[in-house]
């Protein structure tokens, strides 16, 4: 990653860290490394026009405060991924979405014989689906 | 009275294309041989819309004597100079023809515009992903290669792109044993290998277009799918020859089923955003083998309505895999797809 994105990251953990709004010098104090006033300014406005960060008027400083919480900016990147609307706008390839109700009891019972049948060996593959309605099996093909 | 033949046609394509597309979507070969079937999809949906848009302008510009493309051309001068009036026909036969090459242009117009659309809100959506990741995610030794996500909930995807990521969430390492996992990695390097994002667009942009019509929601569950299973395929061409880890006795195909199969007992918490993380961390309890219920999504709110079953096909087919088709059925495959297209485009273009 590069260096401003790490600036950003950093300045954006100290802005989640508290309550309440940041002056630029309150954020450089809480940061681990210490930063130029200007650089942080800088970070900081980018932050607040990409819309992470909010700011307000302070007499005749800016005051900063993150636009939405952590986990609320991970719940963001999660509903996306797992496209809960039915949308994929996004065009996100995803490994698999969880089921719910029949179809996932017969997938937790074929999960359980594959745990079972752990050992490679005295294990056909037919046997495996042994369990499974036979709707859900492919027709063997010639 | 050339233009009408052709107008005939290029409509019989278009119902054909339709009616080939539902065929296609209730067929068992494609999961044999998903590559060959997805460019048979390509050129279906591509032949349709221009047939489609093709017939409805051929009627437009009946009785011109020089084709489709030709027709359009002389309307687009006669407009140009205002002549359009200027018919031997009777004014209804006209106002019809006018209606159909304006109905016809229209279609294009749409198709494209949804296209370009679909493209733009791609692109937007991976931007916002990518500032996310960058504040939000951290690497993590037990997934090399890819972005981690502090989520309870499994969840596992790749943000395609010249800058590509893989994202897993802390649920997933949770879930997966180290073999599931690399093998779930795998799956998503494919992916992004192959670009099947593109291969998606055209669709994702058409069901978009016509959200209530049900053949394209049927063509793009279909094609999702057989991508996906392309990606398992490739998967598992190329996990043998990765290094992995050497406590574990690697059968691919079985890693690689094990790892759907808990995804999709995992269960995923369909709350609004900011309540995520809450009921998340329920549904973190159904961890690996623990055997417990997926959280329940609130009523009425089916995540997905088309995924029923996707999990069941393509563990099937890992674990039975059914025999790829012959050389020459993917190949008379190819050459149907080719000539399909080049068929519409010459119907178009010839007088």
């Amino acid at each position: 990653m590069n260096r401003l994105g790490e600036l950003e990251r950093a300045i954006m953990e100290v802005l989640w860290r508290t309550d309440s709004a940041l002056t630029v010098r309150e954020v450089s104090i809480g940061l681990p490394q210490t930063l130029a006033h200007t650089t942080v300014m800088t970070v900081l406005d980018r932050l607040a026009k990409k819309g992470f960060a909010r700011r307000e008027r302070d007499g005749r400083a800016w005051r900063y405060r993150p636009a939405a919480t952590r986990d609320a900016y991970v719940a963001e990147l999660m509903l996306t991924a797992l496209d809960q609307t039915g949308d994929r706008s996004a065009a996100l390839a995803r490994f698999a979405q969880s089921v719910t109700g029949a179809e996932a009891d017969v997938l937790r019972e074929a999960l359980a014989h594959l745990d079972e049948h752990q050992q490679p060996e005295g294990d056909t593959g037919n046997g495996l689906w042994g369990n499974w309605p036979t709707r859900h099996c492919s027709p063997r093909l010639p | 009275m050339g233009e009408l033949a052709d107008a005939t046609l290029l409509a019989a394509v278009a119902v054909g294309s339709v009616r080939c597309a539902s065929a296609l979507a209730g067929a068992s070969w494609p999961r044999r041989s998903p590559a060959a079937a997805i460019l048979l999809w390509q050129a279906l949906g591509l032949a349709g819309g221009l047939a489609a848009v093709g017939a409805l302008v051929a009627v437009g510009v009946n009785n011109e004597g020089t084709g489709v493309a030709g027709g359009v051309l002389i309307v687009g001068r006669r407009l140009a100079t205002g002549e359009l009036t200027s018919h031997q026909e009777p004014p209804l036969v006209t106002l019809a023809q006018i209606t159909c090459l304006a109905a016809g242009i229209s279609l294009l117009a749409i198709l494209w515009w949804v296209l370009v659309m679909a493209f733009a809100a791609v692109v937007q959506a991976r931007r916002r992903q990518r500032e996310l990741l960058a504040l939000l995610a951290h690497g993590d030794p037990k997934a090399p290669g890819a972005l981690v996500v502090d989520h309870p909930t499994a969840a596992a995807y790749c943000l395609p792109g010249i800058r590509s990521r893989i994202v897993v969430s802390v649920g997933t390492l949770d879930l997966l044993a180290p073999a599931e996992l690399v093998a779930v990695l795998e799956h998503e390097r494919a992916h992004l290998r192959a670009r099947h994002d593109l291969v998606l667009i055209p669709f994702t942009s058409l069901r978009r277009a016509f959200p209530r019509s049900r053949v394209i929601a049927q063509s793009y569950r279909t094609v999702a799918l057989l991508v996906e299973m392309m990606a398992d395929d490739h998967a598992l061409r190329a996990l043998p020859a990765r290094e992995l880890p050497t406590t574990v006795e690697l059968l691919p195909a079985r890693e690689l089923a094990k790892a759907l199969l808990r995804f999709g007992v995992a269960g995923t918490s369909c709350a609004p955003e900011g309540a995520l993380t809450v009921t998340g961390a329920a549904a973190a309890g159904a961890g690996r083998g623990s055997g417990q219920l997926p959280s329940a999504g609130p009523a009425g709110a089916s995540p997905s309505g088309g995924t029923e079953g996707e999990i069941t096909a393509r563990v099937s087919r890992l674990l039975e895999p059914p025999p790829p088709l012959p050389r020459f059925v993917q190949a008379g495959i190819v050459i149907a797809a080719a000539l399909l297209v080049s068929g519409v485009v010459l119907l178009l273009i010839m007088p």
